[in-house]
């Protein structure tokens, strides 16, 4: 039986010809992933373990995204907490302030995930780098302890799921668009302890930053892994990116997938998760009068330079609706900087937004940008849970950069096209 | 014979990372600060009531979401003996494991039993008894590999005594 693109890569790492599903192998670590929330736990861990170092230097990447710069004393303490291991066992990849982003859009955007690797973080969207064609996979702080020590992991080789993806999408269709359509379809759950494999001629048609979200969101539907092809777009970019080299892992022709969804791209229409479950998905013909309170634009999910593009896009020349708060995070310094050169910091400050440095802060309800009581955010981040983003009886309305950027000057969930 | 026996905490479908234990409360790892704020989003009189031994019970996907390592880490500092489920989110699974938080996958289970009841789980058979209603449910016993994990709380202390 032909082994998925997902089972290759580990197969590969574990020294063995053949993995299948339900196998409990080791596998070699090419990075081991942590920020300012999971690793100071992992470093707590790591102490206790009485182990001599950390396996490799170079292939750790500590990045310091969720609370900083520091939201209080508690989150400074874990930085420092951070900070000093990093210092002291010499790590190459690691990012303070100033150099940080959000950990998701940073490492591909720093060279340091490519094809072919095996990738844990902890952090749950460690997933994203899936779009490289990398399997990559979130964890807890222990394991990224034991990562960190001994370079590897132990993994049950998962079962595949195939969206098998056709056609090209409309205007306004995204990355998020796909994802969450797919979620919707299949539930939280609907991929759990699977790799979701995509497939298909329609992935021409999506962007890398349009692969990175939907690899991001694999986590949302329970799935392991979200894996893509690697193809010329991939390949563009981390030729662009990196100056490690990559390898490509193809399904075999005969691979076992439990289901096969084929998804008609050119028949998607932007849409919108209610709260408080991304799967409560609603097209955006069908979500009614919904007033809002705050957007949010940013985040691990959707804070890369294309995301910023299509909302000043949609931004320019307008004005932020009266009462209506609008919070734009590049995720990397990079994009910042990019986005501030196209123009794109510019439109969002004179429609009336705020700009902020990068920061994981209002997705997970940090800080910057936390909802009272009853109010509403429409949000391109990856979770609308019970009082994900603040107080407990809050909503969030996930849905992409377009429609978030058009419900910010109508002051209610709209379509770009009707701006 | 390595057992739990408790009341029983009752939740549903998807419970996630983000209410087992607020983000708003990461800014500390220590495991008796997070075991104060375990569950309150979704249930306010959880902290107040769980005794030592408790059992949570829930439905499909229980811990859904984020990473956090803090949200078994608060469960277990709670009190909390065993958690079962019919089914749970991969990391969460993991991350029990590895912290020492005895988890079991038993459909049956999760529908046959309710809040309140007293169960009583044996980890080396997988079997759940609820002696309120006098009923039992087969749930799978963890690997031998994952019990000597779970006997020595955690991975950290199963890889420094091998």
């Amino acid at each position: 039986m032909g082994m998925t693109m997902t089972q290759k890569i580990l197969a590969a790492h574990a020294g063995l010809e053949t993995v299948t599903a339900g196998q409990l192998i080791e596998a070699d670590l090419d990075l081991v992933l942590g920020n300012d929330i999971t690793s100071p736990v992992a470093i707590h861990e790591m102490e206790k373990m009485k182990a001599d170092g950390v396996f490799h230097r170079d292939k750790i990447a500590l990045v310091l995204d969720h609370f900083v710069p520091n939201k209080d004393i508690k989150s400074a303490q874990h930085c420092k907490c951070v900070r000093e291991f990093a210092c002291k066992h010499e790590i190459t990849n690691y990012f303070d302030v100033g150099e940080m982003g959000i950990e998701h859009a940073l490492l591909p955007e720093k060279g340091l995930t490519v094809a072919g690797d095996v990738i844990i973080g902890a952090d749950s969207h460690t997933c994203t780098y899936g779009a490289l064609g990398a399997f990559s996979t979130g964890v807890g702080s222990t394991d990224m302890a034991a990562g960190m020590a001994t370079g590897k992991a132990w993994f049950k080789v998962p079962s595949a799921i195939r969206f098998h993806l056709t056609g090209k999408p409309a205007k306004w269709v995204s990355g998020k668009d796909v994802i969450l359509h797919i979620i919707g379809m299949i539930g939280v759950d609907g991929a759990l302890y699977k790799s979701m494999e995509f497939t298909g001629d329609g992935i021409r048609y999506l962007t890398m930053d349009d692969r990175f979200t939907i690899a991001n969101m694999a986590i949302e539907a329970g799935g392991k892994n979200g894996i893509f092809p690697v193809d010329d777009v991939a390949k563009a970019y981390m030729q662009e990116h990196s100056k490690r080299a990559y390898t490509v892992y193809e399904a075999d022709d005969d691979a076992e997938y439990e289901e096969t969804y084929t998804i008609d791209l050119s028949a998607l229409k932007p849409t919108v998760a209610f709260p408080h479950l991304p799967e409560n998905t609603k097209t955006i013909d069908q979500v009614g009068d919904i007033e809002i309170d705050q957007v949010v634009i940013g985040s691990c999910t959707n804070g890369r330079l294309e995301d910023l593009k299509i909302a000043a896009s949609v931004l320019q020349g307008k004005k932020v609706k009266k009462g209506v708060r609008v919070i734009v995070i590049p995720a990397t310094q990079q994009i910042y900087l990019d986005a501030m050169e196209a123009g794109y910091i510019r439109t969002f400050i004179e429609a009336g937004a705020i700009v902020s440095t990068p920061t994981c802060g209002p997705c997970l309800g940090g800080y910057m940008g936390i909802l009272a009581e009853n109010e509403r955010c429409v949000s391109t981040t990856n979770r609308n849970f019970v009082g994900r983003m603040g107080h407990v009886d809050s909503e969030i309305y996930l849905a992409s950069p377009a429609v978030a950027a058009a419900s910010a000057v109508t002051g209610r969930i709209s379509s770009p096209d009707e701006i | 014979m390595k057992a739990a026996c408790g009341i029983v905490f009752k939740y549903g479908d998807n419970v996630d990372t983000d209410v087992i234990i607020p983000a708003r409360y990461l800014n500390s790892s220590e495991p008796k600060e997070l075991a104060a704020h375990c569950m309150e989003d979704i249930d306010r009189e959880f902290v107040d009531k769980v005794r030592e031994g408790d059992i949570i019970v829930a439905d499909k996907n229980f811990g859904c979401g984020s990473s956090r390592e803090h949200a078994p880490i608060a469960i277990k500092a709670a009190g909390v003996s065993c958690v079962i489920a019919e089914t749970f989110a991969r990391i969460f699974y993991r991350n029990a494991i590895n912290i020492g938080l005895p988890i079991i996958e038993c459909p049956e289970a999760s529908k046959g039993i309710e809040a309140g009841d007293e169960v009583e789980v044996d980890f080396d058979t997988g079997v759940i008894t609820n002696k309120t209603k006098g009923t039992t449910f087969q749930g799978q016993a963890f690997p031998s590999f994952m019990q000597k994990i779970i006997d020595c709380e955690g991975l950290v202390n199963y890889i420094n005594r091998k």
